[in-house]
């Protein structure tokens, strides 16, 4: 009746079942509602929709299917502000930089280019001649080598840090990816350290067996139930160069979440500085103080990084490195700072292992976390790294 | 039986559409929102509008799913053996039947409200796919089903502290409770305080969404501390005047104890307060 309106849920990722839809054509056939469109959108969003994260994308579907509105894909898609671009770039270029733009083929093809560019190029790149990264010799990129580059971010010439010319909504991680993941919650298990704490509610059989035979009478022995006593604090990079990492990061986000009795959460952007947020959205004005973490969380801790650790150096080692704002401490002292306070703290890489010794920044938060808790982000590496934490 | 909201409760069109369809297609209801907006009332409600007796469970993070069932006493059967007690030969009488059985054995349609599902052990609503799809269960000590003369109204809160496994999901009905608009806002005030002052409610509402607003607060007032606080404005007769002036001096609602529950939300609040009294100094010289 309306397989169309089902398939296209699950096409735009609403985890509907095939139970759900029978039990919508079930209501309709026992007259649960008035036969109104109103009354139908209702019914079906109770019983198609199970979680409050969907109920953006449930809407979209339904206008979609039942009005004939616009695709919902439309709406994901991200725009590329092309006189922002220019109106950002013309500010630090000089006139002479300006003519070797024209050498190129002119402001507007060199634009156009980019833009292309952008929405052709999906990863984060690095090194090579083309694509937009950092380290190359593309025109378009950060701290790369080409003269007649158009810097996006990254060192301006007074030694101030430019913002990034893209304030991109990150969307923030979705927590409900639970493709795959179950390895990972396995290997996260190993983290669990059972603790008896609370009321004693439950019976200790050896203990009750022992007094028993003590008192010469029957003596019920209880003792609290064993719990997961972990406590884990997340540092997500996000945004910039995790974007191509932001899958993996999600699943492991999403395993994480059922696995701990307290697991705390925090983003921050390449390289740890004096503020972290929760929100992504929100991530300009609601910030959370580095030092606050410090304070709070207890040594007893355990920290897990994640992020590629892959930037330019000086946004490790110098004031001001970072590539969104002024940071008045290098990020090497916040990380410092962390590994003092932090005895079990690890930092998982989604980059493969063999880039590691070849990018300079990798290895200078290998230096300062320790060489042996940087952790690739695979089964394998996810084990290594519970494993260090659960000593 | 339909349930078509009550004087004390407002209820929206989505709200009533998701309650009906679990009664007639005898699904349990999982109701989620911001805490305070009414989650464990709607359970109330639909009991008093239906006229059914309502059987609550409030869920707490010790609860077990087999104690919604039953539980069996067998450190009081031994203790009652040691002591000669005759009592119990019989294993019945260490049979304690939990909230579900007796919501089996209701002859009339009971509401069963499990409180707070989201507060129990992961495993909890797993444990219980059985009983609430089938509504029957079998008692082991007892060699005995129980299986539910009427199929309970279920209702079920939570308050999204865990996720909730999809096996269950997909056995219930959802409905998230979205934070009111000001004019459902404006329903729920009168329903709950019948002729009240309409200017205290407009000013008081005013400040109420510009807290909500404010970024970074740890727990956003919602519509249950909005009727506290309307309540401590009403007994203490607050003159509507004292909301309205936005003297930055007293940028702190009176009676803010009631909306801001949070000793930082507080700080945050006396902080913006001394900024704003700046800026007006500032302006003013």
């Amino acid at each position: 009746m309306f397989q169309r309106f089902f398939t296209e849920l699950r096409a735009a990722r609403v985890p509907v079942s095939l139970k759900e839809y029978l039990v919508l054509v079930e209501a309709l056939e026992k007259d649960a509602i008035a036969p109104n469109v109103e009354q139908f959108y209702y019914l079906s969003r109770a019983t198609l929709v199970k979680d409050e994260r969907h109920l953006d994308k449930f809407d979209r579907v339904f206008g979609h299917v039942f009005k004939g509105l616009d695709s919902a894909a439309e709406a994901v898609n991200a725009e590329i502000p092309a006189e922002w671009l220019r109106a950002l770039t013309e500010k630090f270029l000089t006139d002479e930089e300006k003519a070797q733009i024209e050498a190129l083929g002119g402001w507007d093809k060199l634009m156009e280019t980019l833009k292309e560019r952008l929405e052709e190029q999906k990863e984060r790149h690095q090194g090579g001649n083309k694509w937009i990264g950092t380290g190359g010799t593309s025109p378009y990129g950060n701290s790369g080598y080409n003269p007649e580059g158009v810097r996006i971010g990254g060192e301006g010439g007074q030694r101030k840090a430019v913002k990034v010319w893209d304030k991109r909504e990150y969307k923030n991680l979705d927590d409900s990816v639970e493709l795959g993941v179950r390895n990972i919650k396995v290997a996260l298990r190993r983290l669990r350290k059972f603790a008896r704490t609370g009321a004693p509610d439950e019976l200790d059989l050896d203990g009750t067996i022992k007094t028993s035979a003590r008192q010469g009478y029957l003596d019920i022995v209880m003792r609290p139930e064993r719990r997961n006593a972990v406590k884990v604090l997340l540092l997500l990079d996000i945004g910039g160069s995790m974007d191509s990492h932001i899958k993996l990061c999600e699943e492991l986000f999403s395993a994480a979440r059922t696995e701990f009795k307290s697991l705390e959460f925090f983003y921050f952007h390449n390289c740890l500085y004096e503020s972290v947020w929760k929100d992504n959205r929100r991530r300009h004005d609601e910030k959370t103080m580095t030092w606050d973490l410090l304070h709070k969380y207890p040594s007893d801790y355990r920290i897990v990084f994640v992020g590629d650790a892959t930037m330019s150096p000086y946004e490790i080692t110098y004031p001001g490195g970072s590539v969104e704002h002024w940071n008045e401490e290098p990020g090497a002292i916040w990380l410092q700072r962390f590994a003092d306070v932090y005895e079990r703290m690890v930092w998982l890489n989604p980059t493969p292992r063999a880039h590691w010794d070849h990018t300079p920044s990798i290895q200078l938060v290998r230096e300062i976390i320790g060489p042996d808790r940087m952790f690739s982000l695979t089964i394998e590496g996810l084990d290594g790294a519970m494993r260090e934490l659960s000593r | 039986m339909r349930f078509e909201g009550t004087k004390d409760y407002v209820a929206t069109e989505d709200l009533k559409v998701a309650v009906n369809a679990a009664i007639t297609l005898e699904r349990p209801l999982l109701v989620k929102g911001e805490p305070g907006t009414g989650k464990t009332m709607l359970a109330i409600e639909v009991a008093k509008s239906l006229g059914a007796p309502l059987i609550e469970w409030h869920v707490k993070s010790t609860t077990k799913a087999v104690q919604g069932l039953y539980e069996y006493d067998a450190v009081m059967r031994l203790r009652d053996s040691q002591l000669g007690d005759t009592r119990s030969s019989d294993i019945a009488n260490y049979i304690k039947r939990g909230k579900l059985w007796e919501a089996f054995e209701s002859d009339v349609r009971p509401v069963l409200l499990i409180d707070e599902v989201d507060k129990a052990d992961i495993e909890f609503p797993n444990d219980l796919l059985q009983e609430l799809d089938r509504m029957e269960f079998y008692v082991y000590e007892l060699d005995r089903t129980i299986k539910a003369k009427v199929r309970p109204v279920i209702l079920i809160t939570s308050n999204n502290e865990k996720e909730l496994p999809d096996a269950f999901l997909r056995r219930c009905f959802f409905h998230y409770i979205r934070f009111p608009d000001e004019e459902t806002m404006r329903a729920i005030v009168e329903s709950h305080y019948p002729g009240v002052k309409t200017r205290l409610v407009n000013e008081a509402l005013k400040i109420f969404y510009d807290i909500r607003k404010v970024p970074g607060l740890k727990k956003k007032p919602s519509t249950s501390e909005l009727l506290d606080w309307l309540k401590l404005l009403l007994t203490d007769d607050i003159d509507p005047e004292t909301l309205k002036s936005r003297d930055p001096s007293k940028l702190i609602p009176p009676m803010h104890g009631a909306l801001l529950k949070n000793e930082a939300d507080v700080m945050l609040f006396e902080r913006l307060a001394f900024l704003a009294r700046r800026e007006q100094r500032g302006g003013g010289s």
